[in-house]
């Protein structure tokens, strides 16, 4: 069932709580539904922090070690929080043959950030991700919603800059 | 009604998207309608087209104009030029790379000219929101053929009759997959569309949902009266939002028209389709871990058998296929088994839809008939390797694929043909790598895709391929030792023997296939200590080489640390305290300098 009081977490405004109460609720009964739950929570708070996986464990009333255990298999899931924007750099073959390994290590030695990792001031996460589809353009750089093609590594810190 | 005497067919997948389709598709809807032509001309937003390489791309039906790389400052003129004085703008048309002779007409573009759209039969050629354009081009008659006028056992005989094998890289008979669960007696069971392209380089699949959701849907529908199922989902990569959009749109028009619900064409056959997403897990698109992620579980590959036709989802009998699998069975239902099958070699039937990128000119999605030989498609359709480099290899299959050389590249696209050169078919996925990539570090890039994304559940593929990436990488540093090559080799083989699931069982492919082809390159970084394509940062010097040297300063100007010093008619010289190895003079010394 789902618990009456929220843990307390400064991730977590109150407005966000009742969003995800409305998420659990909708999906208690749909069997299978716990990735899809994980996914808008992850949605409205950003990443997920484990008070809030046990939340959601109690409210779809599964164990909390088997939601932890989703929430670590898939990549899509981050327990740790990210960079108001996000650099998604594209790991598929067509950008590795076409040199992204250069770009990820220009916007390295730019703003000391690595794989998976969040810059300390938390204004860039850098993404590795598997192929984007968009190999006509490789090397693929994502920042937030916007997609930069052909990316070179003596200019990717151009098009990041802009970003605060 | 309006006379709408043209259309304008703009390209809004993926690809030109990124490329800024939108904001051009905003231009000229704005100048139509200042020039008050927006009754006349209409612009519909198509799928992907395929040939992203040169996005944002628009066809001026009927005339077959092709414009490409359209930016929206190139508005006002076409309008002007092209759609009030027609006189079709020339600087805007295709320029073939060798010749600089330009194109206008989408059917004379070598890339386009060879092809031949079976699955991809309605890309670019409608708009996908509407469901209606895909009726007008025969959409739903095959549903209707196979509702109202077959048997399952007819459907089934249909589909076996065409030769159709599962384009999701297995190959096997989709025909005999649905015989054996139409078999079932069992009361429900379910069609499983896999979405779930993963292969990095691969992106076929989200062409075909993009540019033609419908066409999957039919192939759903069809399937499910064939084996009597009444529920399916679709798999979708959560990284193609575009493509799930348009999904989700199909489905809600389908069901509106009648297609999808209860009483589908009120032949009494109930059949509805949800769509389910992934969570960005590679070893999803393996059918056993497909379902155990749709059922909300850690998405683990299982043994088999009992194989899922017959326990598969929520341990119901479940047919799962591939999206371009899917895109053909309609026509299949429409045109006969003996239409699909008179095309292809003896064993493979029917066209093979693939995504060509990496070191070619013409990168895009290409459809060609089985048989037709790889050279056609890198060279004639592919237009070649760019910058005048030379061709060392492309990969096929992805990660559980391998790559072909140079002297293989006239066999026939044929499942057979390709496993014996030592790759596989795969779901399409074609890379091109010209002579400055170094196939010990493709090995390892493939290698560290399979590790990373390897469920963990079966120990050969857990430990091994670490195994494997670790020797990989000490190769590449330089620290390989001379038993290094034989062990790669025994522990390749140990895995695929032992591993449970596709994924372990193909995953050493690339390193078995680059040790075949190219042993010389691992043994240069082995004994030599030397990277022959000088793409392993930690065998480089960093040094500039007098002799080679044209004192030119292209690597001082474009070396972001300052770390070369150069003066007019001086040899360059790397700092290596100042230098950051970022390899940007590498890619810009014309002449091989640096080493």
């Amino acid at each position: 069932m789902i618990p009456d009081t929220h843990p307390e977490h400064p991730d977590i405004t109150d407005e966000m709580w009742s969003q995800i109460d409305k998420i659990i609720a909708d999906n208690k009964a749909v069997p299978g539904s716990i990735i899809g739950v994980l996914r808008e929570c992850q949605d409205v708070v950003g990443w997920l922090p484990v008070e809030l996986i046990d939340y959601i464990s109690d409210g779809l009333n599964l164990s909390r070690s088997e939601v932890f255990g989703i929430v670590s298999f898939y990549s899509l899931f981050s327990l740790t929080p990210k960079g108001r924007h996000l650099i998604k750099v594209c790991m598929g073959t067509a950008c590795y043959v076409k040199g992204i390994k250069e770009v990820i290590s220009r916007i390295d030695n730019q703003y000391r950030v690595k794989e998976g990792g969040t810059t300390e001031d938390r204004r860039f996460s850098l993404e590795a991700v598997r192929c984007l589809g968009a190999c006509g353009l490789a090397p693929v750089v994502v920042v937030d919603q916007d997609t930069y093609g052909n990316v070179k590594a003596d200019k990717v810190i151009e098009s990041i800059e802009k970003y605060e | 009604m309006n006379k709408v005497r043209t259309h304008l067919m703009l390209c809004g997948g993926t690809g030109c998207q990124a490329s800024a389709s939108g904001l051009f598709q905003e231009a000229l809807q704005k100048e139509l309608e200042r020039r008050e032509l927006s009754d006349e001309i209409k612009i519909v937003e198509t799928g992907c087209n395929g040939f992203c390489a040169v996005g944002p791309v628009m066809l001026v039906q009927p005339e077959g104009i092709f414009y490409q790389k359209l930016k929206p400052k190139d508005v006002p003129h076409l309008v002007e030029e092209h759609f009030l004085k027609g006189r079709p703008l020339e600087k805007l048309f295709y320029v073939e790379p060798a010749s600089k002779e330009t194109i206008p007409h989408m059917n004379e573009i070598p890339f386009f000219k060879d092809q031949m759209f079976w699955a991809m039969r309605n890309k670019g050629l409608i708009d996908p929101e509407v469901i209606d354009e895909y009726i007008a081009r025969d959409g739903y008659f095959g549903v209707a053929k196979a509702l109202q006028e077959m048997s399952p056992e007819q459907i089934i005989a249909e589909v076996k009759t065409s030769g159709l094998r599962g384009r999701g890289g297995a190959g096997f008979p989709t025909g005999l997959k649905w015989e054996f669960a139409g078999k079932s007696p069992d009361e429900t069971k379910y069609v499983l569309c896999n979405a779930d392209e993963g292969d990095p380089g691969a992106f076929m699949d989200r062409s075909i949902l993009e540019a033609d959701p419908h066409a999957v849907l039919e192939g759903m529908i069809i399937a499910a009266k064939a084996i009597n199922a009444h529920q399916g989902y679709i798999y979708a990569r959560t990284e193609y939002p575009l493509a799930i959009r348009r999904l989700q749109l199909a489905i809600k028009q389908a069901r509106e028209y009648g297609l999808l619900g209860t009483d589908i064409l009120g032949t009494g056959f109930d059949f509805d389709i949800d769509i389910y997403q992934g969570a960005g897990a590679f070893v999803c698109g393996e059918e056993t871990a497909l379902m155990r992620s749709i059922e909300g579980k850690r998405g683990m590959p299982r043994p088999r058998p009992p194989f899922p036709a017959l326990k598969g989802l929520w341990e119901k009998p479940t047919i799962l296929n591939n999206v371009e699998t899917l895109a053909n069975i309609a026509q299949i239902i429409i045109n006969g088994g003996k239409w699909y099958a008179s095309v292809g070699t003896e064993s493979s039937k029917g066209t093979k839809v693939f995504a060509l990128s990496g070191d070619v000119n013409n990168i895009g999605l290409v459809e060609i008939p089985m048989g037709t030989t790889l050279r056609t498609m890198i060279y004639d359709i592919g237009g070649g390797v760019p910058k005048k480099k030379k061709f060392k290899a492309v990969q096929l299959g992805g990660p559980s694929g391998g790559c072909v050389p140079e002297e293989h590249l006239d066999i026939p696209i044929d499942y057979e043909e390709i496993a014996k050169v030592g790759a596989i078919m795969g779901s399409g996925g074609a890379i091109v790598m010209d002579e400055n990539t170094c196939m010990v570090d493709m090995a390892r890039f493939f290698m560290d895709f399979v590790q990373d994304e390897s469920c963990g559940k079966c120990t050969p593929c857990r430990e091994g391929t670490r195994r494997l990436l670790q020797i990989l990488e000490k190769i590449c540093d330089g620290r390989g030792k001379k038993e290094d090559i034989e062990t790669l080799r025994e522990l390749s083989v140990t895995i695929k023997e032992a591993a449970l699931c596709g994924l372990g069982q193909t995953g050493p492919n690339p390193v078995l296939s680059t040790l075949r082809y190219f042993e010389d390159e691992y043994k240069a970084h082995v004994f030599d200590k030397k990277c022959p394509a000088k793409r392993c940062i930690e065998l480089l010097k960093f040094e500039v080489d007098p002799e080679m040297c044209t004192k030119c300063g292209l690597c001082f100007r474009s070396c972001p640390v300052e770390a070369i010093t150069w003066q007019k008619k001086e040899v360059a010289r790397i700092d290596l305290e100042k230098c950051i190895k970022c390899m940007t003079c590498f890619d810009k010394c014309k002449f091989d300098a640096i080493f």
